[in-house]
């Protein structure tokens, strides 16, 4: 678990410093990490915040990027059998990639347990919330971050994020399809709509490709 | 330090909301869901779509500098290596290349 932590300190450092540069103060930039503590998401409504902030868009796109959650969760619910119900709305808050990832593949080998889940879950969130204020806090002193090539870098984050999800060509062809449809609509149509018709051209490109029989 | 803005606060909120309910719903809507076959195939595509999605307007329609720049994290990425390398490599081809081409 130490190395994922390590891992989202200067990543979180770096969500910091863009909002700084979008104009959101330490305390926003706190806020929204405990509020939505999503980073993929989070660099996805920096990147569409203006000042005054389109609330709709800025939603919508977290939604979307977000919604994958819900597969994790419902994943997670074949689990938590022996869990305390009240303890679920805790576990749905902490709910973030890299818990979900170690929990599930601990869970390979032994029982679920909650308390393993929770300390990864508190552990992405304490180091998520400091290093994305601190980030902000100072983030002023860097100026403009294109400038350093830092707009770039969370482009970057995702490209290496996709490459853990590669299965072979198919991935290939729902990137192609994901990819060629976003930059289309983005020319096209204004707002975030561009993320939410990429992942459905993926979606469906996976769907046409499958043949009875795959794994 | 100043006080959100009320548009600010909306904002925030409604982001949190928008993903508190998703992760809620997988836990109760969503309990034991197991999908398989055709159906597996495409969610199982949901995450990559989306994140290329996200990022595809910044790599393929912004210019020459981005595009180079990502076919080099590209090859960093798929030679997996580790995370700070591969954003290292991004942000470093970028700056270059826009050194270069500018």
């Amino acid at each position: 678990m130490a190395p994922i932590l390590v891992a989202a300190a200067p990543i979180g450092l770096l969500w910091g410093t863009l909002a700084a540069g979008k104009g959101l103060s330490a305390l926003e930039a706190w806020l929204m990490s405990v509020f939505v503590f999503a980073g993929a998401s989070q660099f996805v409504a920096i990147d569409l915040w203006q000042t005054p902030v389109d609330v709709f868009v800025v939603a919508l796109a977290v939604f979307i990027v977000n919604l994958r959650h819900i597969l994790m969760a419902a994943s997670l619910s074949r689990q938590v059998g022996a869990v305390k119900p009240a303890l679920v709305p805790l576990m749905a808050y902490v709910l973030v990639d890299e818990a979900w990832a170690l929990s599930e593949r601990r869970a390979l080998r032994q029982k679920f347990s909650l308390a393993y889940y929770l300390t990864c879950g508190f552990g992405m969130w304490i180091t998520w919330t400091l290093s994305t204020a601190l980030g902000a806090f100072l983030g002023k002193s860097f100026g403009d971050p294109a400038a350093l090539g830092f707009d770039f870098a969370f482009s970057a984050m995702f490209m290496g994020i996709i490459a853990g999800f590669w299965k072979g060509p198919k991935t290939a062809a729902v990137l192609a399809a994901a990819g060629g449809v976003a930059a289309l609509v983005k020319l096209t149509v204004p707002g975030a709509w561009y993320i939410l018709a990429g992942g459905l051209a993926g979606v469906a490109m996976a769907a046409s490709l499958h043949r009875e029989g795959d794994a | 330090m100043r006080w959100p803005e009320p548009q600010v606060w909306a904002a925030l909120i409604a982001a949190g909301l928008a993903t508190y309910l998703v992760r809620l719903a997988g836990f109760y809507v969503l309990k034991g869901f197991a999908p398989r076959g055709r159906t597996k195939a495409a969610l199982d595509a949901l995450p990559p779509a989306v994140l290329m999605a996200v990022i595809a307007p910044t790599v393929l329609a912004t210019g020459p500098a981005e595009t180079g720049a990502a076919l080099a994290t590209a090859v960093a990425a798929a030679l997996r290596l580790p995370m700070v390398v591969v954003i290292l490599t991004g942000v470093a081809s970028v700056v270059l290349l826009r050194m270069m081409l500018a």
